[in-house]
């Protein structure tokens, strides 16, 4: 049962700090609520059971031994003529006091260790986690059943004892939510300013903590019901005080005269587990917001408007193939979000690349260029889509086509190459499976034949040793020689056009350069469109034939790399170039960068 | 490899070391009326002191547990007190049934719970919503419980399987998968939906990673992505999950023994327990630590091949 503990432990807890009120974050739930009640309601009637119940729970009545409810036994009688009802209500409370007793244990021997662990690191650490996965590692029915004689033979020390087995459940949890509060800089701050340690703890961290506990503890409590009345279903403790557990099993003893008998005991360890989760989800929920994955990103909408529009342009362009451009993008919006009120990123942006032509989109970070990017590829992120405009690919429109389209497109003739190298490369898998897979998918050419290929582009970029690289593991080669297999990858089926999105940024600046220059070498020998996405006017200077200009997801201007760097149409582009190409010599803390670009859009100039 | 290997196998020892040691000290502490248990209420105080004798319980804890270990580590875990069967044997008897029984469950686990998962995680809509809801069921309803309601459906209501008792394999095929399939069901039922939804969680961080966009921007097929890169990436995590499952199966497996009458090692366990039975508890602890060490020690395994950086580090 242990394993539960975790399973809700690694679901993602929110991290906001305990601003918001939990109580109203519940009662606005219905299923919260709903759940609050229940528990509310069980809880109190099992207090006041000695007022509540009809008959005392170890009232015997002969007449009564397994009688079907009636007007004096609500719920009938069980095996020994005792009123199901009256001991339904009686156990509540032996049931909800060795749960209380597993709970606090855990929770106060699991925060505090957890604490101690996530603030003072160290040896703490390694000793307070090592004893955790000890405990996690094992079967607690078992180990209290081995447990069960030396504890007394009494449910509430087996309890007790089952809270420390679940003190890892809150251990890990406050554990690595203190490490991630720890190095957070309000907590410095308070560091620095004197703030003893217990401050520190109680004013910062335990806020930061509260919701997720909360959450943990509804689940744990759960957890300790369901064994305890596992192990009074087994025989455990005293038979003559009722649990709902040694009411089970008398109903499992009398299964075949009295089937109905297992119902009402389980239906109320149901109920309570249950309220006792939903309680906890309520308590997420309203912290984290809805589930994020309710959209998902190939449940494109049809356009609904646009589509006959764009089929019309279709034809129109199909009539003038010559004068169709490799891409023209119309007006295209990009948003998030639900259908109904979507967040747009990208609001309207239109431009053309000729064949062989390197267009530029320069911005800064937000300002929608990677949107833009993605959705040529139609691999924008999970939930985003876009919303109107078009996309048109050598005069077919592609923007809501199909997946299976777009897949025959992606590769062979609109490749892409990522920003962060790293990240790019599947980690699982060798270099030289990473560029003989798509290969032989798209090209439809052998394992050899792709091997071949693979070593002769992996040459071809540059890399000194390609035999070496291709057998390597992406965490074995270094961030450049990763961009270089990247491009590699990306011009291996000799695209028409590529997109790349800031190719150079991730990178080491004496590699940047190198970069650049492969980029232009391979355009001019394949002669690619490209679309460069960068936030650097050197990088512009340095390859871009025109350039367009982005800022809050509109296009500002469109122009001439020439043109843009001499007569600047636009305030905005003005303040971008006054900010990186200035006449004055580079300051020197940035000077590499702004050295290596500025130099060279002068060159350029 | 060989590396890493080595130092899981020498966790997994000291983890054995630590939890026998642990339980010895606890479970022997109390064993001092351990002798009048056996010999009953009428026992004279001169019996019972002759018959801790016997057993050793007069001698200090650290030398019975010294005699106890040397004589383990050679594979002779004692005598039941009860049945005076030695326990290895018992063990031998029990453990296969239990674990024929876990495996099993193990095993449908993880076969629906990574389509559910994985599924949800690529489709999401009403089956992620669906897995939510399933999940908080399957939690809040006791297995033992679900045991019972299978019993009365299957062995009252409709009879077509057997609702109690075991046939071991060797005897029959088909009579050991009947008799399983009822415990089996009510086993995996609590657990399915939240691993599904682990399994789902892992197949949605891979998903999101950068190197899905690029591969597909390479033109691969979505699916093949999935199929390939996706669900090796997510197999890590997943197999945690799965590990996890197996310890609590496990623990799961002693109220389902009792409820359908297979006589495995949770039966042995109670008996052992109400009994007072120690040197048969202690044997049920060390198969169950080792099991536990095997189980980490495969999962490790599969990992470092799954994943070449876990090799390395």
């Amino acid at each position: 049962m242990t394993e539960a503990t975790t399973a809700l432990t690694n679901a993602p807890l929110p991290t906001a700090p305990g601003r918001v009120s939990i109580t109203r974050t519940v009662l606005r739930n219905p299923l919260g609520l709903t759940a609050l009640i229940i528990l509310t309601l069980i809880i109190l009637i099992s207090v006041v059971a000695p007022f509540f119940a009809p008959h005392d729970p170890s009232e015997v009545k002969i007449d009564k031994i397994l009688a079907p409810p009636s007007a004096d036994y609500l719920l009938g009688g069980d095996g020994a003529g005792r009123d199901v009802f009256s001991r339904l209500i009686w156990a509540g409370q032996n049931t909800l006091l060795g749960a209380l007793i597993a709970v606090t244990i855990a929770l106060v021997l699991g925060s505090v260790a957890g604490l101690i662990a996530g603030y003072f690191g160290k040896a703490f650490d390694a000793a307070f986690s090592w004893a955790s996965n000890i405990l996690m590692a094992l079967p607690a029915m078992i180990v209290l059943l081995a447990l069960y004689q030396t504890l007394g033979g009494s449910v509430y020390s087996t309890m007790a004892v089952f809270g420390v087995m679940l003190s890892p459940g809150f251990f890990r949890l406050v554990r690595n939510q203190v490490i991630a509060v720890k190095n957070e800089l309000y907590v410095d701050a308070a560091r620095v300013s004197g703030l003893s340690d217990t401050r520190i703890i109680s004013r910062h961290i335990l806020r930061v903590v509260r919701s997720p506990i909360i959450i943990q503890t509804s689940v744990i409590a759960g957890i300790a019901i369901i064994i305890q009345s596992g192990l009074e279903f087994l025989g455990l403790g005293d038979p003559a005080t009722p649990t709902w557990g040694g009411m089970l099993q008398d109903a499992f003893s009398n299964i075949y005269i009295n089937p109905p008998g297992i119902l009402w005991p389980g239906l109320i360890i149901a109920a309570t587990v249950a309220s006792l989760v939903l309680l906890g989800n309520a308590v997420r929920d309203g912290l984290q917001g809805p589930r994020a994955a309710a959209v998902r990103p190939r449940a494109v909408p049809q356009h609904p408007h646009g589509h006959t529009a764009a089929q019309g342009a279709i034809e129109a362009l199909d009539a003038d193939p010559g004068k169709a451009p490799l891409l023209r993008v119309k007006d295209i919006q990009v948003g998030y979000g639900n259908t109904e009120n979507p967040i747009t990123v990208v609001r309207g942006v239109s431009f053309d690349v000729a064949p062989g032509e390197i267009v530029g989109i320069v911005g800064e970070s937000g300002s929608g260029k990677t949107q833009t990017a993605f959705s040529i590829l139609g691999l924008l992120p999970r939930g985003g889509r876009v919303l109107s405009g078009s996309i048109q690919f050598r005069g077919r429109d592609i923007t809501f086509a199909p997946e299976s389209e777009m897949q025959k497109l992606r590769g062979r003739d609109i490749a892409y190459i990522p920003q962060e190298p790293m990240s790019n490369l599947d980690p699982s898998f060798t270099i030289g499976h990473q560029l003989v897979e798509p290969m032989q998918a798209v090209l439809k050419i052998s394992k050899e034949e792709a091997r071949k290929r693979a070593l002769a582009l992996l040459a071809r970029v540059g890399i000194a040793d390609p035999e070496r690289t291709f057998r390597s593991y992406p965490h074995e080669i270094s961030g450049g020689m990763a961009q270089r297999v990247l491009i590699a990858g990306a011009v291996s089926c000799e695209p028409k056009l590529l997109i790349a999105d800031e190719p150079t940024t991730a990178l080491d600046v004496t590699v940047q350069a190198e970069v650049l220059d492969l980029l232009r070498d391979l355009q001019s020998e394949m002669g690619m469109g490209i679309v460069m996405v960068t936030h650097n006017f050197g990088v512009v200077a340095d390859l871009c034939d025109r350039v367009v200009v982005m800022q809050h997801g509109r296009v500002v201007e469109t122009n001439d790399a020439e043109t843009l760097f001499y007569a600047p149409a636009e305030p905005y582009t003005k303040s971008l170039l006054g900010a990186t190409l200035d006449d004055a010599p580079p300051r020197p803390p940035l000077g590499q960068k702004f050295l290596s670009s500025s130099s060279k859009g002068q060159n350029h100039a | 490899m060989i590396n890493f290997l080595a130092r899981r196998l020498f966790a997994g020892v000291v983890l054995i070391l630590v939890i026998t040691t642990l339980a010895y000290a606890l479970i022997y502490s109390s064993a001092g009326n351990a002798a009048r248990n056996i010999l009953g209420e009428n026992a004279t105080a001169d019996d019972v002191a002759a018959k801790a004798r016997e057993l050793g319980l007069d001698r200090p804890l650290h030398e019975q547990y010294f005699d106890w270990f040397s004589n383990a580590i050679r594979g002779d875990l004692g005598v039941s007190w009860f049945t005076s069967e030695p326990v290895s044997a018992l063990l031998a008897n029990r453990l296969p049934v239990t674990l024929s029984m876990v495996i099993l469950a193990v095993l449908v686990t993880a076969v629906i719970s990574a389509i559910l998962g994985v599924t949800a995680a690529v489709r999401g809509g009403w089956l992620d919503r669906l897995l939510q809801v399933v999940s908080v069921i399957g939690f809040s309803l006791p297995n033992f419980w679900v045991a019972l309601v299978l019993v009365v459906i299957f062995a009252v209501a409709v009879p077509i399987f057997p609702a109690t008792g075991y046939v071991p394999m060797s005897e029959s095929l088909s009579g050991w998968f009947l008799a399983l399939i009822l415990p089996v069901i009510a086993l995996v039922l609590g657990g399915i939906a939240s691993a599904a939804q682990q399994i789902r969680g892992a197949v949605i961080d891979v998903l999101d990673m950068d190197y899905v966009r690029t591969l597909r921007a390479r033109g691969l097929s979505s699916t093949s992505v999935l199929l390939r890169h996706v669900l090796r990436n997510a197999a890590p995590p997943a197999l945690t999950v799965l590990s996890l499952q197996f310890i609590a199966l496990l623990g799961g497996a002693v109220v389902i023994e009792r409820v359908f009458a297979i006589p495995g090692m949770g039966t042995l366990t109670i008996n052992s327990s109400f009994q007072g039975d120690v040197p048969a508890l202690m044997g049920v602890v060390v198969a169950l630590v080792i099991l536990v060490v095997i189980v980490n020690l495969v999962i490790d395994l599969a990992n470092g091949w799954i994943n070449p950086k876990a090799r390395l580090q």
